[in-house]
């Protein structure tokens, strides 16, 4: 599924590898401490939102770290703009850097509490050598602007900002070396419902106006689902579903994301009471130790025997517009086994 | 009608602090009957797990301080109550279930240990029968191999489980009414949805009443009989789960629904709730609610709002709550 260059991809993940070492004993089953990519593959086209959503363990964040290069990949490559990120040397780093940026979970524990907010921006502008000194606090002011604070709050400190303010800066930050490609991992976890929504129709106005492209990770599925045009679904450090946000939610073809899907509550008690819910049987395995085969068949109704020997390879059932690509042995069979009967997508 | 197995009313709770006192729950009021569930809905500061930690006794005194209330169970007045009364009550027959689990497991000993000891001291069992009353509760709340695993320390277990362990020791003395404070947004949407079911099973095994806190509109629907919707320290909407969902008569409570992305259909800006949540330090004579909100008037920055009557058994805190329901019920408030 990796497409040749200048169609249209900004950045293209080849079969990207991420293995931590791993220590047995009492850490063994600590969730989350155990994170690897297993060979994953996507493109990301210039301007999409893809979404990115998967459990603790799924390799998530793993995968936005090593797409920056942020962590060394075992093997695999990251492709950015033609170039490659993962043998790029440090000078050429820094040249690619600034043209991608990240987005933070926790803007609390991201921005420094003893710096004002315009010093952190101008910050990221003097560590990339941007501007003069005076050009920079002009650039500050704009970047405030951009994300919807006032210039006059620059010499104010994280702890006088609320959290969705301090998201702002976090963006202003992010945005100030004017990147091409922006990942944001769990940007709005940490914020309050009725803030949430002020920051994702935040990154949608940028995403227009700067013409970014994103990467948009959370465990938010319904959120993911609205900012995104495409959805990767990861499993255990593997792609198990990639299409369209429309073809992904509505005609899910590899049982996991049905679980994921009908998981997600919905805010209204009528459809909860009517609703069909997949209760996953115990936990995810441990991402050192994967099951054989296809690494969610250990948790899996539609599971059969090649399923515990064989391990699924991407197969394409979508349009030659609008791949859909799952790797699943029996994605016929999920696709016909729901939209009847109970409610189980929300 | 006899009296309600917990009555709160009026509770009032204070935090002061060096940059002055902080009004975190005011004048909150609501009853739960046996075997019913209460979703208790806010966003942080919202006052709802303040609320919470002063049913069990638990608001940290000083700063905490409750001004005023008082907080009924089984007709008898917690706040004030002699320890020694309160012991019996809460762990007993009211427990509660807290958001991080690693936080509330003692990571140095074994769950069976953990689990047998709050048996043995609120039944009086014997080492023998505590343990094996910890392995009944471990395979009540669906840990595999239940009774092998007595001798596991907290950190063998997985995220979902330790809060299922939480569960049992909740579950432990089998208790009137289960308190949950945010017990799974540390969790995966998945796990959650195990949590969810788990409970909602042990509810209709158990028959006990639930306090469901969260800030999480969709997780309470499925789950519990009514709601109340906290903002900055007061309930400010009250109603029975489909009520408030069809019908909600405060301004933020369609506001909370409208900023969740749709679910179906075709893709449409989020409506947010413009601002920030209030500043507690600062109380005034007013709807506090009144600068975020689309249908403020002048006697809204004026006069305090009461949570009054819009409907039957649905009370709304807002001086324009008739037309607010009236509106809500015309366009579709629920995404």
């Amino acid at each position: 599924m990796s497409a040749a260059d200048g169609n249209g991809a900004l950045l293209e993940v080849r079969d990207l590898v991420k293995h931590f070492p791993v220590r047995r004993g009492l850490l063994r089953r600590q969730v989350g401490a155990v994170q690897a990519l297993d060979g994953i593959s996507l493109e990301i086209r210039r301007g999409e939102t893809l979404g990115l959503v998967g459990e603790s363990g799924s390799g998530k964040s793993t995968a936005a770290r090593t797409i920056l290069r942020l962590l060394e990949a075992t093997s695999g490559q990251v492709v950015f703009d033609g170039e490659d990120i993962t043998a790029a040397s440090k000078h050429a780093l820094r040249g690619i850097r600034p043209r991608m940026q990240m987005v933070f979970q926790d803007p609390y524990a991201s921005l420094n509490p003893r710096k004002t907010a315009g010093s952190t921006v101008i910050e990221a502008l003097e560590v990339n050598r941007i501007g003069t000194a005076s050009d920079r606090r002009r650039r500050v002011d704009e970047l405030f602007e951009l994300v919807g604070l006032s210039p006059r709050l620059r010499n104010r400190y994280p702890h006088e900002f609320s959290g969705g303010q301090r998201q702002r800066i976090g963006i202003a930050r992010a945005l100030a070396t004017e990147p091409r490609f922006v990942i944001a991992d769990e940007a709005i976890s940490a914020l309050d419902v009725s803030i949430q929504a002020q920051i994702v129709n935040l990154l949608d106005d940028l995403k227009q106006q700067l013409e970014l492209t994103y990467l948009f990770i959370s465990h938010d599925v319904s959120m993911v689902r609205h900012i995104s045009d495409r959805i990767a679904v990861l499993y255990l450090g593997k792609v198990a579903e990639l299409g369209t946000s429309r073809d992904v939610w509505e005609r899910p073809l590899h049982p996991y994301t049905l679980a994921l899907l009908s998981a997600v509550p919905v805010p209204d008690p009528v459809r909860e009471s009517q609703r069909e819910r997949i209760v996953l049987p115990g936990d995810p395995p441990d991402p050192a130790d994967p099951p054989s085969g296809c690494r969610f068949h250990t948790r899996c109704a539609f599971a059969t025997d090649i399923c515990h020997t064989d391990e699924p390879t991407l197969r394409d059932l979508g349009t030659p517009q609008a791949p859909h690509i799952v790797a699943c042995h029996h994605a016929e069979r999920v696709r016909g086994s729901h939209g009847n009967g109970k409610e189980i997508i929300p | 009608m006899s009296a309600p197995l917990l009555e709160v009313s009026k509770l009032a709770v204070r935090f002061d602090t060096d940059e002055g006192s902080v009004h975190a729950v005011n004048d909150v009021s609501f009853t739960l009957e046996q075997g019913e569930a209460l979703g208790i809905v806010g966003e942080s500061g919202s006052g709802k797990s303040v609320t919470a930690l002063s049913i069990m006794g638990l608001v940290p005194t000083p700063p905490g301080h409750i001004e005023a209330g008082s907080i009924r169970f089984r007709e008898r007045e917690l706040l004030g109550a002699p320890e020694r009364e309160l012991r019996g009550i809460r762990g007993r027959e009211i427990a509660m279930i807290y958001q991080d689990p690693m936080t509330s497991l003692n990571p140095a000993l074994p769950v069976g240990r953990q689990l047998s000891e709050i048996v043995r001291h609120h039944l009086g069992l014997d080492r023998r029968e505590a343990l094996e009353r910890a392995s009944e509760l471990l395979a009540l709340v669906g840990i595999p191999n239940a009774g092998g695993r007595l001798g596991d320390h907290p950190h063998q277990f997985s995220g979902g489980q330790r809060q299922r362990i939480l569960i049992a020791m909740a579950l432990s003395c089998d208790p009137a009414v289960l308190i949950a404070d945010e017990p799974t947004t540390a969790l995966d949407v998945t796990v959650q949805a195990q949590i969810v079911e788990l409970v909602k099973e042990l509810r209709d095994r158990l028959g006990m009443a639930i306090v469901w806190i969260t800030h999480d509109l969709g997780v309470v629907a499925g789950l519990v009989d009514k709601i109340a919707v906290m903002y900055s320290g007061y309930v400010v909407e009250q109603a029975p789960v489909r009520e408030l969902f069809a019908q909600p008569g405060h301004p933020y409570t369609v506001g909370l629904l409208r900023s969740l992305p749709t679910f179906g259909g075709e893709r449409r800006r989020l409506t947010p709730i413009p601002g920030s949540p209030p500043d507690l330090s600062r109380r005034v004579d007013a709807c506090p609610f009144a600068p975020r909100c689309d249908w403020v008037i002048d006697r809204c920055r004026e006069e305090f709002p009461d949570l009054a009557d819009v409907a039957p058994d649905h009370g709304a805190a807002c001086h324009r709550r008739d037309e607010v329901r009236d509106a809500s019920a015309l366009v579709d408030a629920t995404p």
